[in-house]
C-alpha cells in the first residue's frame, strides 16, 4: 500500500513536468506595444552592423512608439528557409529571392499586401518586370521588391597587380577572363577563377553563364508550362570554358565544392582572382567576411551572342500568420526600412548617414527596383556618405546599363539549379566528363521535374 | 497464500462451477477500487512524466512519420492522402540506387577499417601498465570534439592544394597532392577516415570496460598452459568479448546506414553525387527545395530505411543467437 504522501509527491512531479512543458509555449508582450520580429542580417555579421541596426531601430520606434521592433538574425538559404517555413519560426518580416516569391504566394505562404502597396502609392512605381514576380493571376500583390542585382565579375585587384595585370582594365570577354585566370594562377599560385558548385549555386551560376552567352535553360510558355532547354550551345560553351580552365590551364584552384558563403570566404581571404556572383555581394564581403576593400574590383560579366546579364534580387514580405495589427506594423516597417530610402531624400540621407556612421557599406551597385532615374537620383542624395570604393567598380557601373537584364527561370528554379550543381561538379572533378551526355541527362531530369 | 483456501462468499447465480473457477484463478479480475487501493494511482503518477515525455518526443513523431509517408504535405497547407504514391516515387528516384550504393560503400569501408581498429587499440591499451588513464583520455578526445568542429578541422586537413596539411605531409615522402574530397574516387574513403577517427574513442572505452570484465584467472590458466599473447587474445579475450562485439557490430551497421553528418558537411553529396547517402537523400527531399520540400517522400524513405534496419537487426540476432550467447 502506497502512502498518501508518496502519491502526493508523484502527483506533484507529474504536474511540474506538464507545467514545464506548457511553459515552453508561453509568450506575449507585456509592454502593450505591437511586437514585430524583423529579419536583420545573417549570423556572423560584425558588431558595427548590430550598432547600425540598433540606431535604425531606435529611429523607427521613435517615429512609431506603438511598435516594438525585434531584430532576428536571418539569412535566406534553401535548406534553412524550408525548415523555418515549416517550423513557423520565420520572422514577421523577412526577405525572399525573386526565384521563390511566385511559388510562395501561390502556396499561400505570403501575406496579401495589395491594399497597403496601393495606399502607399507604389503600385505604379515599381519596375513592372520585377513587380510581376510578386503578383498573382488576380493582380494581387504579395510583397515589396526592395533590391535587385545584376551578375557581376568580382576580381581581386591586388592579385591582378601581383600577376602583372592592370586592375583598372579587367577582362571584357570570356577569352580574356581565361587568359587572366591563367596568368594569375601561374604568377601568384592562387586560383585565377573559381566557380560555385554546391547548394544550388552551381546551377545558378551555370544559368548566368548560359544567359551571358545568349542561351537559356528553360522556355516559359506563359501558361504555367515550361520546356527544359538545358542541352543548348550556350550552356555547353559555358561548361567547356570551365573544363578548359580546370584541365588545360589548371587555373581553377583546388576546391570544387564551393557555395555562396564559402566562395565569398575564399575571395575575402585573397585566394581567388575572379568569380561571378551578384553585384550586391560587396556588402556581405566586407561585413560578414572581412574583405579588405582595397582588394576589391567589379566589372560586368562578359556577354556574347546577344546574351544578357542574369538578374535577381529579393522581396520584403510579411508572414501570412500574423494578425492585422502586426501586419500593419510590418508594412510600416517595410516602408520605413526598405522603401523610403529609395524614394525619399530625407529618408535616404538618414539611412546612409546611419550606415556610414557604423562603417556599413553605402553605395553598393544595384539594379533599380523602381526606375533608373529614381535610382540614380537617390545616389546623388547619398553621395557624401558613399563609402564603397565605387571607383574600383567603375567598369561595372558604366557597363551594366549596356547589358540586357534577364530574369531567372521560373519553373522549379531551385530544383533545376540543384540538378545542374552535379553537372558543374562532374566537369570540374572528372577529366573525362562528357558534357553532351551530362546535359542530355540533366535536360531529361529537368523536364521530368517540370512535368510533375 | 493458497489458491484454493476459501470458497467465495457467493457463487455467481446459474453457474454451479463458477465458484471453483474463481477460486483457482491466479489473476482475479480486479476492479478499479482495488487497483487504487493497491497503489495503482501512485504507480501511474510516477510513470506519467516518463510516459508523457516518450509519447510527445519519441512515439508520437514515429507515428506521425508513418502517417506523413502516406500524405502529400508542405506542413503548412492541409495534407492530402496519396496512399503509397510517395513510396513509388521514392523507389523510382534515379538517385536512390546511387545513394544505396554509396551508403553500402560507407558502411563496408567503416566495417573493414573502423570496426577492428578500436578493438585492437583497446586490447593494446589493456596491456599497458602505466598511464592507462592518460591513454584512455587521448583515445576518447576526438569524441569530445563537437562533430561539426571536427569536420571543419578535417576540411582544413583535406585541403586539396599542395599546401593542405595532409598533402604537405605526403609531400615530405614524395607523394603528389591528393584531391581528398574533390574527387569521386577519394571522397568517400576520406569521409570514412574522419568518421573512424571521430567514433573510435567511444568504442575503445566500451571495449576497455568489457576487457576488464574478463576473469583474470582465465589468463592465468592460459599462461600456465604456455599461451603466447596472441593465443591469449584469440582464445580468451575475444571469446569473452563476443557478446559486446556482436552488439557493437549491429550498432555500427545501424549507425553507418544512417550516415549524414559527414557527407552533408564535407561534400554536400558531391562531387558528382559520389557521397550522396540515403539520409542525405531524405534530407534533400525534405529541405533542398526552399519552398517546403516534399516531406511525404522524405518520410516514406525514412520509413523504408527504418523497416530495412529493423529487419536487418532481427535477422542478425536470429542468425547469431546461438553463437553470441554460448
Amino acid at each position: 500500500m502506497k502512502s498518501p504522501r508518496t502519491v502526493a509527491i508523484a502527483g506533484l512531479a507529474a504536474v511540474a513536468m506538464v507545467g514545464a512543458l506548457a511553459a515552453c509555449s508561453s509568450g506575449g508582450s507585456d509592454s502593450g506595444k505591437t511586437e514585430l520580429r524583423v529579419a536583420t542580417f545573417p549570423p556572423g555579421a560584425d558588431a558595427a552592423a548590430y550598432e547600425a541596426f540598433e540606431e535604425q531601430e531606435a529611429q523607427f520606434e521613435e517615429a512609431n512608439p506603438d511598435i516594438d521592433v525585434i531584430g532576428v538574425e536571418y539569412e535566406w538559404e534553401g535548406p534553412t528557409f524550408a525548415v523555418q517555413l515549416a517550423g513557423g519560426s520565420l520572422p514577421d518580416v523577412f526577405t525572399v529571392p525573386f526565384t521563390d516569391s511566385k511559388t510562395l504566394l501561390e502556396n499561400g505562404q505570403l501575406m496579401d499586401v495589395t491594399d497597403e502597396v496601393k495606399e502607399l502609392g507604389y503600385a505604379d512605381k515599381f519596375n513592372p518586370v520585377i513587380l510581376e514576380g510578386v503578383t498573382d493571376s488576380d493582380g494581387r500583390i504579395f510583397g515589396f521588391p526592395r533590391q535587385a542585382y545584376a551578375m557581376g565579375l568580382h576580381y581581386n585587384r591586388t592579385l591582378f597587380e601581383q600577376a602583372g595585370l592592370d586592375p583598372d582594365n579587367p577582362p571584357a570577354t570570356w577569352d580574356e577572363v581565361r587568359e587572366a585566370a591563367k596568368t594569375i594562377s601561374e604568377q601568384t599560385g592562387k586560383a585565377g577563377f573559381m566557380e560555385m558548385t554546391q547548394s544550388n549555386t552551381g546551377g545558378w551560376q551555370l544559368t548566368a553563364a548560359t544567359v551571358a552567352r545568349g542561351g537559356s535553360i528553360q522556355e516559359d510558355h506563359g501558361d504555367g508550362t515550361y520546356t527544359s532547354t538545358i542541352a543548348n550551345d550556350a550552356t555547353k560553351a559555358a561548361l567547356e570554358f570551365l573544363q578548359a580552365l580546370r584541365w588545360e590551364d589548371n587555373s581553377l584552384g583546388s576546391n570544387f565544392l564551393l557555395d555562396w558563403g564559402t566562395i565569398n570566404q575564399e575571395f575575402a581571404a585573397g585566394n581567388i582572382g575572379m568569380y561571378s556572383s551578384g553585384s550586391d555581394v560587396y556588402t556581405a564581403l566586407v561585413r560578414d567576411f572581412s574583405l579588405n576593400p582595397d582588394d576589391y574590383g567589379l566589372t560586368v560579366v562578359p556577354v556574347e551572342n546577344g546574351g544578357g546579364t542574369l538578374g535577381g534580387g529579393d522581396i520584403a514580405v510579411v508572414s501570412p500568420t500574423v494578425d492585422e495589427t502586426t501586419k500593419a506594423a510590418a508594412v510600416t516597417w517595410i516602408d520605413w526600412y526598405y522603401m523610403q530610402k529609395l524614394l525619399n531624400e530625407d529618408a535616404a540621407v538618414k539611412d546612409a548617414e546611419t550606415l556610414a556612421a557604423s562603417d556599413q557599406a553605402v553605395g553598393t551597385p544595384l539594379l533599380p527596383v523602381l526606375n533608373r532615374e529614381t535610382y540614380e537620383e537617390s545616389l546623388t542624395w547619398i553621395e557624401p556618405y558613399i563609402n564603397v570604393p565605387r571607383d574600383q567598380m567603375t567598369p561595372f557601373i558604366d557597363g551594366v546599363w549596356d547589358q540586357t537584364p534577364v530574369g531567372e527561370p521560373k519553373g522549379k528554379t531551385q530544383e533545376i539549379y540543384a540538378l545542374l550543381d552535379v553537372v558543374v561538379q562532374a566537369v570540374l572533378t572528372d577529366q573525362n566528363a562528357d558534357i553532351d551526355a551530362l546535359l542530355a541527362q540533366a535536360d531529361a531530369d529537368a523536364q521530368a521535374l517540370l512535368d510533375e | 497464500m493458497t489458491l484454493t483456501a476459501k470458497p467465495p462468499a457467493a457463487a455467481p447465480p446459474g453457474d454451479e462451477r463458477g465458484h471453483a473457477v474463481a477460486s483457482v484463478s491466479p489473476r482475479r479480475p480486479r476492479n478499479l477500487r482495488s487497483w487504487v487501493r493497491g497503489g495503482g494511482l501512485s504507480t501511474l503518477a510516477f510513470l506519467a512524466p516518463m510516459l508523457l515525455v516518450f509519447t510527445i518526443f519519441s512515439w508520437s513523431p514515429i507515428v506521425q512519420s508513418v502517417i506523413m509517408s502516406l500524405q502529400k504535405t508542405n506542413l503548412l497547407d492541409p495534407p492530402t492522402w496519396v496512399g503509397l504514391d510517395n513510396f513509388v516515387h521514392v523507389l523510382n528516384d534515379p538517385l536512390l540506387g546511387t545513394a544505396v550504393m554509396n551508403t553500402l560503400s560507407f558502411a563496408l569501408l567503416a566495417l573493414v577499417f573502423g570496426f577492428p581498429l578500436p578493438i585492437l587499440v583497446a586490447v593494446l591499451m589493456s596491456e599497458v601498465r602505466r598511464a592507462k588513464g592518460f591513454y584512455s583520455a587521448l583515445a576518447y578526445l576526438p569524441v569530445v570534439v563537437p562533430p561539426v568542429v571536427a569536420v571543419l578541422l578535417w576540411k582544413v586537413f583535406y585541403d586539396a592544394s599542395p599546401t593542405g596539411l595532409f598533402n604537405t605531409i605526403l609531400g615530405w615522402v614524395g607523394i603528389p597532392p591528393q584531391p581528398w574530397l574533390q574527387s569521386s574516387a577519394t571522397a568517400m574513403p576520406s569521409l570514412v577516415l574522419e568518421a573512424t577517427w571521430a567514433g573510435a574513442g567511444g568504442a575503445i572505452i566500451i571495449y576497455l570496460a568489457a576487457l576488464l570484465s574478463v576473469p583474470p584467472e582465465l589468463y592465468d590458466a592460459a599462461e600456465v598452459d604456455g599461451a603466447s599473447i596472441w593465443n591469449k587474445i584469440w582464445h580468451v579475450t575475444l571469446p569473452q568479448m563476443r557478446g559486446i562485439l556482436f552488439i557493437m557490430l549491429i550498432l555500427q551497421v545501424i549507425a553507418t546506414a544512417q550516415v549524414f553528418l559527414e557527407p552533408f558537411l564535407f561534400t554536400g553529396g558531391g562531387p558528382n553525387n559520389a557521397t550522396v547517402t540515403i539520409l542525405l537523400l531524405i534530407y534533400r527531399s525534405a529541405f533542398q527545395n526552399s519552398l517546403g520540400g516534399d516531406y511525404g517522400e522524405a518520410t516514406a524513405l525514412s520509413v523504408m530505411l527504418a523497416i530495412v534496419l529493423a529487419l536487418l537487426s532481427w535477422l542478425y540476432f536470429k542468425l547469431t543467437e546461438r553463437w553470441s550467447t554460448s
